[in-house]
């Protein structure tokens, strides 16, 4: 009973909404938009092309990531290429270790990375850009400036502290990235909130009773989705890009797990010594999900940015 | 406008007050100290130095006591690592070291960028366009920490054109390598921000205003289209002009440059309190400069904006 | 012979024309070599030098700055054995307490002030001084100077250590206990002299190269701080007309892989070699790849406090982990530098030390194994019950190759979990200096060349020794070990019990992996401290 009356309403709400329907047609035109993106399509299918590799890949591994080839260690330059053979497809690490199993495993790391890092900027610096907007005033004065102020602390600094304070593990790396990364994110949705609160259709919500929690979800947040998405969508390639930083710095995760730019970094040291494919592979990943991730966020944009239509 | 510059300086004191407190206060909860070391010092070795540098004080104290001489003496305390120099010393020298490859990969960077994305955007699906596009993606995708053994390897070993390393008070032969190594990431990224933006221009009802009155292609370029383009990339630059300051730590490490991005990470690892909180303060004030000059240069560029 | 060849010469030039100094260069003095015209010597750190203070300093880089620019009371030759520096000779009392030394004459500062023995007794009161708070204010207790500890810990004033200048150029030095090494002491940087009057000019700024005044081999002329520092020929150095190499350039490379680079476009002399590419080197540069035997070992130890896993505390778990290490994979495959495999803590290379026969250096891998298994099961732990614990080691590559390795051993053979956990330097000190490990890396390498340098950290009232290993026997040993007049037995007994209780896990000892030009001549390959001076250098024409 109480909860078709909740239904029903909420239907009420839908074709009432006119924004609600016009949002959605919105987001249809920009899933067409997306869709006639030759660049950005052919992103998706690589990506995920990617993603079913590291899905799949381990199926077909002979050796796992830390397992160490005792035989062919100690010649990793004669031995260690890549080969079918031996079934290290893709050669053996300078300590013998199988680059397949360990490519899957630092790709999986750096896809994670990317993701998560920047799904935290999303959640951390959408609410706190909403809150800042949405309230105003004095919050906002004092939200807003200290925001100012951490954006004065040099990123190296924020990220070397936090790894060295609280240890190496992924959690850490995870709050070490959204930590630095939320900032920016939050003056946009704080921007697009102050836009967007002195609308129409929010005053009419006021008007019709709706409590500000109520008007903050239904309303405020839908229509902040397309400028957040975007910029996520390029935070992902930055995370993995500062990632890869921590890593050359030797602040990284901890093995036997490894990331891209672990592998990177380690493979660059070794590349005059005859052992080019410990760059080549990792470098190859890397590269393929910084490109893919610029183009999808590029057609992202133009889907979904008003400005360019 | 020079009372909004002298507000937002004053503002940046405050900002800076915060910075150096939090700074101070993160890099104590770090675990271990600058003379924890391998071979444990004797405790009443310890004490010597803990009350030299006085370390043996409450926290409060020892920050009371850092602030109060740097406003009054000018003097941001010793180095705990190097005891040869004191922090003013490491970053008189590391400095001027870091700013000169800086600004030069700056303006490479800028320059360059520039030139490419305005070049891809007038000549808009040519073989520019696809040159300046593929090199500005691939530019931006490698870390940019692999450039360093790439070009050692190519200009130092196998072409033995250039010292693979040092900085001889920065004759050109040294600042090469570290010049690029730096510039070319950012250089990609200034260049597909510029291009975008340049169509985008281009397409705008008041360049097809001025191209249909029959004013020639130059001239609507330059005199019309280039300040409007130019905007994005304004608001891109300052963050660069600061990271590559501040996050040249790997040009430090391969070229042997002496700039001050390793003595930054490495006095945050070695646990060297007052040079770390020292180059913070540099870098915090130099990002508040940074962020008023870029908000100037917008205003310039841009004349809606007024201050 | 050698010294009076040198003197000989000497005295030859002294009467030559400067040309004719010149001249003599030509050829090596005693080897006949060819030198080169250039006679510059360039190699790498890895580091900036913490300073080039001598009673400051408390780095490896440093302290070979500081040997070249100044010259202590006695010195050491390419064997490692004493030759007179400043004092031509000592004489010890009968009650080996009282040391005389005899200073040379013609010794003077590079400004052209004679060295006095008041240098030296300023120096060392300076290195005591709670004042100046040097570091190595513990080498100074350590020396058994007489009053050392008061001054130290705050109890006497400077001027009460027992050091004196009898005249210019005698220097008297008293001790609390005799120390039968004491005389290689003076070979440490921290009781070189220091030129009172610049040290009192300059205050901390004494040291910069504008300033400084230095009676060795070498004055410094210029310093890039993480980039170069450039030492060059002090003519007023009294053994000058001797010194062959003129100019010395330590340039700051933090990346091996670069380094080598340099090194094989020519920029570098010496640089060391990255693990595992030792075999390729010297395949490809049999003249220029040197490895030889050092003063350091590299080892696991078990946390055996109240804190460390209950597991540790069985005998049998810590001989089945030592046992299943394959030191040879990890010397031949890894390292690959010619590093010796480990079954004691103190390396043979230690003089006066002969490592005992233990059982387990004798057998062979498999037959280890197969014991390890049979420890472990003894222990109650197998397959149904696996041993599970954290290894803990500082973030860097070499490290994490031999942690990784031996967490493979031990997993394939005995079925072990080992997770490893790799910590930031300074974390990774404090942590195993709190017993806040289960089992985790260490090194050492000795302060002089005795096996008490290695031995005395597994005293149970040891400062170093964190894994916090007590046994009466083995404290007993090494006291004894201090008066005794034959400590070599001690010292095999020490490493006995050690083999048998097996309170640390040790991998190997290190060696010197150098990339060396052909054309540096005299490099002391021998002198397994590394103590090396450039001033017995020379560069040989190609």
């Amino acid at each position: 009973m109480f909860g078709k009356s909740e239904r029903a309403e909420e239907l009420a709400a839908d074709i009432t909404d006119f924004t609600a329907v016009r949002g959605r047609s919105l987001w249809r035109d920009a899933m067409d938009r997306f869709l006639r993106n030759k660049a950005a399509m052919a992103s998706v299918v690589v990506l995920g092309l990617i993603v079913l590799f590291v899905l799949i890949g381990p199926l077909f591994a002979q050796w796992s990531n830390e397992e160490i080839d005792w035989n062919r260690m100690g010649d990793i330059r004669g031995q260690g290429m890549p080969s079918i053979e031996t079934g290290h497809y893709f050669g053996l690490d300078d300590l013998g270790r199988d680059l397949y199993s360990r490519v899957i495993q630092a790709t999986r790391t750096s896809l994670l990375v990317g993701l998560i890092g920047a799904a935290m900027a999303l959640v951390v610096g959408t609410a706190y850009g909403v809150i800042a907007g949405f309230y105003g005033g004095r919050l906002d004065s004092i939200m807003m400036r200290f925001v100012d102020i951490l954006l004065a602390i040099p990123l190296t600094l924020v990220l070397i502290l936090i790894l060295v304070i609280a240890g190496r593990s992924f959690t850490t790396l995870f709050i070490a990235l959204g930590a630095v990364s939320w900032l920016t994110m939050s003056r946009i949705v704080r921007g697009q909130t102050l836009t967007l609160k002195t609308r129409e259709f929010i005053e009419a919500a006021r008007a019709g009773g709706v409590s500000e929690p109520g008007i903050i979800f239904r309303h405020i947040l839908p229509n902040l989705m397309g400028v957040v998405i975007v910029y996520a969508s390029l935070l992902v390639p930055e995370m993995i890009l500062a990632e890869s930083f921590i890593s050359f710095l030797g602040l990284g995760i901890s093995e036997p797990m490894t990331s891209l730019g672990r592998l990177i970094a380690e493979g660059a040291g070794t590349m005059a010594y005859g052992t080019l494919w410990q760059l080549l592979f990792p470098l190859f990943f890397y590269v393929t999900i910084i490109i893919t991730m610029f183009f999808i966020g590029d057609g992202l944009r133009d889907a979904l940015d008003p400005k360019d239509r | 406008m020079t009372a909004y510059i002298i507000r937002r300086l004053l503002i940046a004191i405050p900002t800076l007050l915060l910075l150096v407190v939090a700074s101070f206060f993160l890099m104590h909860t770090a675990p271990g100290g600058p003379f924890t070391s391998e071979r444990p010092l004797p405790p009443e070795v310890l004490a010597n130095i803990e009350a030299r540098y006085g370390l043996d004080q409450p926290l409060w104290k020892q920050l009371w006591d850092y602030l109060t001489n740097i406003v009054l003496h000018f003097d941001f305390g010793p180095s705990f690592r190097f005891k040869d120099r004191d922090v003013n010393d490491i970053i008189a020298q590391g400095f001027p070291i870091s700013l000169t490859y800086g600004s030069l990969a700056f303006i490479a960077a800028s320059v360059v960028g520039i030139s490419l994305g305005v070049a891809a955007a007038i000549r808009h699906n040519t073989w520019i366009d696809y040159f300046a596009v593929s090199l500005g993606i691939a530019a931006q995708a490698l870390p940019n920490f692999i450039m360093g053994p790439i070009l050692i390897l190519t200009f130092t070993l196998w072409l033995g054109w250039l010292p693979g390393g040092g900085w001889n008070g920065g004759q050109w032969q040294y600042l090469v390598m570290p010049v690029i190594a730096l510039s070319t990431s950012y250089m990609g990224n200034i260049a597909r921000i510029t291009r975008s933006s340049m169509l985008e221009v281009m397409n705008s009802n008041f360049i097809r205003t001025a191209r249909a009155k029959g004013l020639p292609a130059r001239t609507v370029i330059w005199r019309h289209a280039l300040k409007p383009t130019l905007l994005p990339v304004i608001s891109y630059l300052g963050p660069v002009f600061v990271y590559v300051l501040t996050g040249s730590v790997f040009v430090d490490l391969y070229f042997s440059t002496g700039g001050l991005g390793q003595s930054y990470v490495s006095s945050a690892l070695t646990r060297d309190y007052a040079v770390l909180l020292g180059v913070t303060i540099l870098y915090g004030g130099l990002t508040v400069v940074v962020n008023l000059a870029t908000d100037l240069a917008y205003a310039w560029f841009d004349p809606k904006i007024r201050y | 012979m050698r010294t009076f060849t040198r003197a000989t010469l000497s005295a030859l030039l002294s009467t030559s024309i400067l040309a004719g100094a010149a001249l003599a260069q030509d050829t090596h003095p005693e080897t006949g070599e060819p030198l080169a015209a250039d006679q510059t010597f360039t190699y790498r750190v890895l580091d900036e030098h913490s300073s080039v203070d001598p009673q400051v300093v408390e780095d490896v880089s440093g302290s070979e700055i500081v040997r070249d620019l100044f010259e202590g009371l006695m010195n050491q030759d390419e064997d490692g054995e004493l030759v007179p520096g400043v004092a031509t000779g000592y004489e010890v009392s009968d009650d080996k307490l009282t040391y005389t030394f005899t200073l040379r004459p013609e010794a003077v500062w590079s400004n052209g002030d004679p060295v006095t023995a008041n240098d030296f007794v300023f120096a060392w009161r300076r290195a005591a001084d709670p004042a100046l708070a040097s570091p190595y204010q513990w080498f100074i207790e350590l020396m058994s100077l007489e009053n050392a500890s008061e001054i130290v810990a705050g109890d006497m004033a400077p001027e009460e250590l027992g050091v004196t200048a009898i005249d210019d150029h005698t220097l008297e030095v008293r001790l609390t206990s005799p120390l039968p090494y004491f005389p290689f002491m003076t070979t440490h940087a921290t009781t070189f002299p220091a030129p009172q009057s610049v040290v009192e000019e300059f205050g901390a700024n004494w040291t910069k190269p504008e300033n400084i005044v230095s009676n060795g081999a070498y004055v410094l002329t210029e310093h890039l701080p993480n980039e170069r520092s450039v030492r060059e020929r002090n003519e007023m150095y009294w053994d000058n007309d001797n010194t062959i190499i003129d100019k010395v350039v330590a340039l700051v490379i933090n990346d091996e892989n670069v380094a080598l680079t340099r090194y094989m476009a020519g920029e570098l002399d010496r640089t060391e070699v990255p693990a595992g590419q030792f075999p390729r080197l010297s395949e490809e540069y049999p003249d220029e790849a040197i490895s030889f035997p050092r003063l350091c070992n590299y080892y696991y130890t078990f946390n055996l406090s109240d804190s460390g896993p209950e597991a540790f505390k069985d005998v049998n778990v810590r001989k089945a982990l030592a046992l299943a290490v394959d030191r040879k994979i990890i010397v031949e495959n890894i390292l690959a530098g010619g590093q010796p495999e480990a079954y004691t803590f103190t390396p043979a290379a230690v003089a006066g030390f002969e490592p005992p026969a233990t059982e387990m250096a004798g057998m062979s891998q498999a037959d280890r194994d197969a014991m390890a298994l049979e420890l472990l099961a003894e222990a109650g732990y197998g397959p149904d019950n696996p041993l599970s614990f954290e290894m803990v080691y500082n973030t860097s590559e070499a490290h994490q190759k031999v942690a990784v390795a031996l967490s493979q051993m031990w997993k394939q053979k005995l079925g072990v979990d080992a997770q490893l956990a790799n910590m930031e330097w300074k974390v990774f000190l404090e942590e195993r200096g709190n017993q806040n490990f289960e089992l985790a890396r260490g090194a050492w390498c000795g302060d002089y060349n005795e096996a008490s340098t290695f031995l005395d950290l597994l005293d149970s009232a040891s400062g170093y020794n964190d894994g916090k290993y007590a046994n009466e026997a083995y404290d007993k040993l090494l006291e004894d070990a201090k008066t005794a007049d034959d400590t070599t037995p001690l010292y095999t007994e020490a490493e006995q019990i050690l083999a048998a209780e097996m309170p640390v896990i040790p991998i190997y000892h290190y060696a010197g992996v150098y990339m060396m030009d052909s054309d540096v001549g005299n490099w002391p390959v021998n002198n397994v401290e590394q103590n090396w001076y450039s001033k017995n250098l020379y560069k040989i024409a190609e």
